[in-house]
């Protein structure tokens, strides 16, 4: 797909994130973006266009999955690009820190079914209007792999029914016939929820990781329409 | 030097998946009588100054902004010395 943007990638690095590599070769090498690495103590992100929180453990999960990375200096500056209209992405452990962060609403809680979950899901695109999804097909079903233990997405009933009115519920668990069903929820997550946005659209959280599969060679390339999404023009 | 006990416990409302799931291999070692078992956080800290209320006021706010998440936990904090 020819880049219709020279839209400028930031990924940042906290100390035990682990897809901070993969989203630099998804959206380099496969998508051929420009890409930093911001490390968790600077503070200037002038000059991107969107910032990565990639997934991993950032400080070992502890207290809470997000809730030390969330108090890092790079943060401050991450809730004030958000707050300008930047566009932010969380993946996985980078969605905890949004929702930590206050960023998205919600939290994330320990998996229902005792186990970490690692494996390609099916994910129904349930709102086209953001600028991470506006190349998918409102409904389409994309298999994108998961890996967490703490995926299980938690809204009391009044914000879920604030996220639905908001069209900000993005992505949702399904079958691969698009069905949302308790079979294919694969945490426990509120309403089968796997991606939410903000209020402004600009901040996106999700559990699955497009930057997984960008490459057919990897089993799936579903992950190249988040990409294909952002850099569309 | 005071010393302030802080426990944090998942809300009522929410179901603990690991609290259930402790509470069958209670079930499982024989200890059928175990019911609504909720796991949660202890820490304890040693905080300076006075009075008691104030730092009580003091950690109840460390709660609110890190040590719990008010979203899905409760937390008590108790002051002594």
């Amino acid at each position: 797909m020819a880049l219709a943007t020279k839209m400028k990638f930031g990924v940042v690095i906290f100390p035990g994130s682990n897809c901070d590599t993969d989203a630099w070769h998804a959206l380099h090498d496969q998508m051929g973006a420009p890409v930093d690495y911001i490390w968790h103590q600077d503070t200037d992100l002038s000059g991107y266009d969107c910032v990565i929180v990639p997934g991993g453990f950032s400080y070992g999960d502890y207290l809470r999955t997000g809730a030390i990375a969330r108090f890092s200096p790079v943060m401050n500056a991450v809730t004030e690009f958000a707050g300008k209209g930047g566009l932010v992405l969380g993946i996985c452990n980078g969605f905890q820190i949004l929702l930590e962060a206050g960023l998205l609403p919600g939290a994330m809680m320990r998996n229902v079914g005792q186990t970490f979950v690692c494996k390609y899901v099916n994910l129904r695109v349930e709102s086209t209007q953001t600028p991470y999804t506006r190349a998918m097909r409102q409904g389409a079903v994309l298999r994108i792999p998961i890996a967490h233990g703490e995926g299980n997405y938690y809204a009391d009933a009044e914000m879920v029914a604030e996220l639905e009115r908001n069209d900000q519920i993005v992505f949702r668990y399904c079958t691969a016939g698009g069905e949302i069903t308790q079979a294919a929820n694969p945490n426990g997550s509120r309403e089968n929820i796997a991606g939410i946005c903000s209020r402004e659209r600009n901040v996106m959280g999700m559990m699955p990781h497009p930057e997984r599969c960008t490459d057919p060679l990897l089993g799936s390339a579903d992950g190249r329409l988040v990409w294909e999404s952002l850099l569309g023009g | 030097m005071a010393k302030a006990r802080v426990i944090i416990t998942l809300k009522k409302t929410i179901m603990d998946a690991q609290g259930q799931t402790v509470e069958k291999a209670l079930h499982n070692l024989g200890y059928q009588g175990v019911q609504n078992l909720r796991m949660g956080k202890y820490m304890e800290m040693e905080v300076n100054g006075s009075p008691k209320e104030r730092l009580a006021a003091q950690v109840d706010e460390m709660c609110r902004k890190l040590l719990a998440n008010p979203i899905i936990e409760d937390f008590s904090v108790e002051i002594e010395g």
